[in-house]
């Protein structure tokens, strides 16, 4: 089976998902993910969409739950190069992602996910005082 | 029928020129030149025209089923008169009257080379007819005409009303102008979005001077393009909200979930200010 391949870039897990999804590839994932968040010890995740085409109300709601589940893992997720029409179709699905952060390209989205982890660490280390 | 044709077709052509004046008396007495939008030598064309193609359907043996084959050529001729007429404006009655006016000098022609013949009240009932079924495809051609030119201009519309401009390096603006329905949307949606790809923008401010009003459904239309733009990693601004559209969304209860400015200007130095950017004005020269 494929399998979507998860990297360590620095404090955070780099998921490029290059394929278009079918559901068990995307629970695959979502147990991968999760599972490396813990013992990586990561502190964010950023999932690059770019090359995906085809979304469902499934697809969205498995990147509404990673979400979910980093954040309680205590790592953020950010979701980058969202195609416009992917993005036009999850809206009309009514799936808005609401927790989740989002960024033009990879580039922008590292940029984004490193200052919103110095500033929790920041905000941790004013709660130890 | 066909008999009666046969005379109707007769007449015609023994007073064909007698005819043809007394019509377009007729159509001038009713206003059909529209006081010279259509010159006299055009109707007068015309109305040549279009009665040497009826004689010669009828004298081919044509039925009183205008749709049929030998009523092809005078078709025609109708349906581009009618054509024109619609495209300069005149009223369905005025186009409706090019035939009907036909029909007083037709039967005054009848009644005098009939007059001694049994059948003359046949002819005229099937002559009566067949103009009413020509008076009406001229209205229908008409009507068809002026749906034409409607769906032209809505395409028009379409092309006109959706640009999207760049406005600063990574900030797009979008000036939104008339009234949002779900075909304009989707078509704004998609050009806002397609364009935050190609310019890398990251920031859109839309701008809603030019919407007359603002109800749910424009407002969900509004909500659903932000969030779209948002999932792609780009913010919104809605700025030019106008004090009655802004009563009229507390009115309604609605949260558009988005920062508003009063101005595009403002809108412009917030997002200057989101993207790390800065305008300044030079120190004083000489």
């Amino acid at each position: 089976m494929d399998k979507i391949p998860i990297l360590k870039v620095g404090k955070c897990l780099l998921v490029t998902i290059q394929i278009d999804m079918h559901d068990r590839l995307a629970m695959a994932l979502q147990d991968d993910l999760t599972n490396a968040i813990v013992t990586s010890r990561a502190k964010g995740v950023l999932i690059d969409v770019s090359a995906l085409e085809i979304v469902d109300s499934f697809i969205g709601r498995m990147l509404s739950n990673i979400a979910s589940a980093s954040r309680v893992l205590d790592a953020v997720t950010i979701v980058v190069g969202m195609r416009p029409h992917v993005a036009i179709t999850l809206v009309e699905l009514g799936v808005q992602l609401s927790g989740i952060q989002t960024a033009r390209n990879v580039d922008k989205g590292l940029e984004t996910i490193s200052r919103l982890i110095e500033q929790s660490e920041s905000t941790d280390a004013y709660g130890d005082d | 029928m066909p008999a009666n044709f046969d005379a109707l077709a007769n007449a015609i052509e023994q007073s064909e020129k007698d005819l043809l004046s007394r019509w377009i008396a007729a159509l001038t007495a009713v206003g059909a030149t529209r006081s010279g939008q259509t010159s006299d030598k055009d109707l007068k064309d015309a109305c040549g025209r279009f009665l040497k193609e009826l004689r010669r359907a009828l004298q081919n043996g044509a039925s009183e089923d205008i749709a049929s084959e030998q009523w092809q050529d005078a078709r025609d001729v109708l349906e581009e008169i009618s054509a024109a007429r619609a495209l300069r404006g005149y009223s369905p009655v005025e186009t409706a009257l090019f035939v009907f006016s036909l029909k007083e000098p037709l039967f005054d022609l009848l009644r005098q080379t009939l007059a001694r013949e049994k059948h003359m009240a046949d002819v005229l009932v099937a002559s009566g007819a067949l103009l009413d079924r020509l008076g009406l495809f001229t209205t229908e051609v008409y009507q068809k005409s002026r749906e034409e030119v409607i769906k032209r201009q809505q395409d028009e519309l379409l092309e006109l009303s959706t640009p999207v401009i760049q406005l600063w390096d990574k900030i797009l603006a979008l000036p939104l102008i008339g009234t949002l329905d779900s075909a304009r949307t989707q078509i704004v949606m998609e050009n806002l979005l397609q364009t935050i790809v190609d310019a890398g923008a990251e920031i859109a401010i839309i701008d809603i001077t030019g919407v007359p009003a603002v109800d749910t459904l424009v407002a969900q239309h509004l909500i659903k393009t932000v969030a779209a733009a948002r999932l792609m990693g780009a913010d919104c601004i809605i700025s030019g909200i106008r004090p009655q559209i802004a009563q009229t969304i507390v009115h309604l209860g609605l949260d558009l979930q988005v920062v508003s400015k009063a101005t595009m200007a403002d809108a412009l130095s917030l997002a200057l200010k989101k993207t790390g950017q800065k305008v300044e004005r030079l120190a004083a020269r000489g």
